[in-house]
């Protein structure tokens, strides 16, 4: 194979601008794995299910899919909170969690993925929106719209959580609530309200990470569970609950992900986040920026 | 009872099925058990790990595709007879359980999980990439018509899925009433406090994921000879990973009656449903009866038996002893 430069950095600024898409994808896990202890791992489930909302408005109305699920997070966040509810009452209450919640959260997984297969099929879906199809040129580097425009409101939406995590009471009591939910309760805050708003936050990062992964590629039932492996790499990476953390991580990932898929085929893509993921927990379970 | 009495017993259940099953006079009574057979074999396997030790482990279908791709490779290399591919199969599975175990169980057990999920995508991506073992086109295992005194293959197929599973079972058995099984539960209930006993937690845990491993791999093995044409997405599919979970937790985790009554329930229900219904719905009702079990019946259909029995007992004089139970306090999970 002939080396070319151009090649090698086009493939790290698309490994970037999908890494901060990743960031998105990963900031729902950071919250509800990183910070609360839940091991959400129907959390691309729920993603996968933002992209077909996403999918049937934009059909239908023919609205912008970034805006519906802006729209529609109210709605996540109240399945979300609901979730949690039924998590806390039949599982961390009873000391089940490690078991049977893991149980639980496959079966959901499953079952959003089953249905989604039933109601629309395998078929891959997309959308369409103006900023998908162009491309900005810059000499040799290319850049889809499709990528950029995700990936910036990626960022955003990270920035948002970041200011309602550190300078907000409830992102506060949030924190407080990973490290003593006793100390807390003390302060006269309900430990498990302030999870159950935490645990909605998070699924309602999972419909704008559903809107940008249906923008970015053609989507179908199944492809939640590539992100499984993804997301997590990512969380414990980037040391499980930082933010900040997460977004070096993701793009940590997106770059060699870019990198193996341009120089050995995209087949190969899929270990990258595995390998890192084992990588981690063998040398550093901490993380990048663990607390 | 003791442990060759017990096999002796489920070798001659087994043969009182098998024979049941020839009676019937109809080769499709033994391609259905076989399935259901499979998931006794996988559903138990499961439960070493997830019921005994509390590990659960998501990468059940990659555990058995590594079985059956075993298999596949050795078709092409020297073909030996299924029983040698079974113990091959069983072999490379349980190395592959022990390496992802050193790695990941000195750590939390939610990291085991998380990396038994990516597992199954990673060693999808490396069999799809592999030519030798047919790559994503698949690979063809042309089945004999015939073996020697069973008549047709499956019955032989059959033949030998029976026996893995009065094994599985006599094991998981034998596991449970020794110190290895005592050993395990300790980890299942306290691991912290185990450890601060002086249980070789790491130790116990990697015997578990290697015998588990090796078992969903030998479960494999025969597989291809079975569905003849053998691809990544079949033998990778969810569906093994979720009726290896759904089993034991319906069935009930702590004992190794649980598997077996899960598997031959839902295994048997879903044979129903995919010739009646469509294996999608089929695979949803797995799915909602997993959940609905775990919220409601947290130690599955033994459970509900045993706590069925003993509120007729306690009508002779022990109801105190579950109302008296302490209430757990919120979040205070180890």
């Amino acid at each position: 194979m002939i080396f070319s430069f151009d090649l090698l950095i086009n493939a790290i600024v698309s490994g970037i601008l999908i890494g901060a898409f990743y960031a998105a994808v990963t900031a729902g896990v950071s919250i509800s794995f990183g910070i609360l202890d839940i091991v959400n791992i129907a959390h691309p489930a729920f993603i996968i299910l933002g992209s077909y909302i996403a999918y049937i408005i934009n059909i239908t109305f023919g609205l912008d899919p970034i805006l519906t699920s802006i729209v529609v997070t109210p709605a996540f966040y109240a399945l979300g909170a609901g979730i949690y509810q039924i998590y806390y009452v039949s599982f961390e209450k009873r000391g089940q969690e490690s078991l049977r919640g893991l149980a639980f959260f496959f079966g959901l997984l499953f079952i959003t993925e089953v249905t989604l297969v039933l109601y629309f099929g395998v078929d891959y879906r997309y959308v369409e929106a103006p900023y998908i199809g162009p491309t900005l040129h810059f000499a040799f580097l290319d850049i889809p719209l499709r990528i950029l425009v995700p990936s910036l409101v990626s960022l955003l939406l990270i920035a948002v959580l970041q200011l309602l995590l550190t300078r907000t009471f409830v992102g506060r009591a949030i924190m407080a609530v990973a490290q003593d939910q006793y100390a807390l309760k003390l302060m006269a805050v309900d430990p498990i309200r302030i999870k159950r708003i935490a645990f909605g936050i998070s699924i309602a990062t999972a419909s704008l990470a559903g809107a940008f992964l249906i923008i970015i590629q053609p989507v179908e039932p199944s492809v939640g569970r590539e992100y499984i492996g993804r997301v997590f790499a990512i969380c414990v990476l980037g040391g499980m609950g930082s933010l900040p953390g997460t977004v070096i991580a993701a793009m940590l990932v997106g770059v060699v992900e870019s990198l193996t898929s341009t120089f050995y085929g995209p087949s190969w893509a899929p270990a990258v986040s595995f390998g890192f993921l084992l990588l981690t927990l063998a040398v550093r379970p901490a993380g990048l920026l663990g607390r | 009872m003791r442990t060759d009495l017990f096999f002796l017993i489920c070798l001659v259940v087994g043969g009182a099925v098998f024979a049941a099953a020839i009676a019937l006079g109809n080769d499709y009574y033994f391609f259905a058990g076989y399935v259901v057979l499979q998931y006794v074999v996988l559903s138990t396997a499961w439960n070493i790990l997830g019921g005994y030790c509390g590990y659960v482990n998501f990468g059940s279908a990659a555990f058995f595709a590594l079985g059956a791709y075993s298999t596949v490779a050795m078709h092409k290399l020297a073909p030996v007879p299924i029983p040698v591919l079974v113990v091959i199969g069983g072999l490379v599975s349980g190395v592959v359980g022990f390496g992802m175990g050193y790695l990941t169980l000195r750590l939390r057990g939610a990291f085991f999980a998380i990396a038994t999920l990516a597992l199954a995508v990673v060693l999808q991506t490396l069999i799809v990439n592999w030519d030798f073992v047919g790559g994503s086109r698949g690979a063809y295992i042309v089945r004999p018509e015939a073996i020697a005194p069973f008549g047709s293959y499956i019955k032989y197929l059959f033949l030998i899925m029976m026996l893995l599973a009065v094994g599985a079972i006599t094991v998981a058995r034998l596991i449970e009433r020794s110190r290895l099984g005592y050993g395990f539960a300790t980890i299942r209930d306290d691991e912290l406090a185990a450890e601060a006993c002086g249980v070789p937690t790491l130790t116990l845990k990697l015997i578990a994921t290697t015998i588990s491993g090796g078992l969903m791999g030998m479960a494999g093995a025969p597989f291809p000879y079975y569905i003849g044409f053998l691809q990544p997405s079949s033998a990778f599919g969810l569906d093994y990973a979720v009726n290896s979970i759904a089993m034991p937790l319906i069935g009930g985790t702590t004992s190794w009656v649980g598997p077996l009554i899960g598997a031959i329930l839902l295994g048997s229900l879903q044979q129903i449903a995919t010739v009646t219904i469509s294996s999608a719905v089929n695979l949803l009702i797995v799915g909602f009866l997993l959940v609905g079990f775990v919220i409601v019946a947290p130690n599955g259909i033994v459970g509900l038996v045993d706590a069925y029995v003993r509120r007729r007992v306690g009508q002779v004089g022990r109801r105190h002893v579950k109302a008296d139970a302490p209430k757990p306090t919120p979040g205070h999970a180890p």
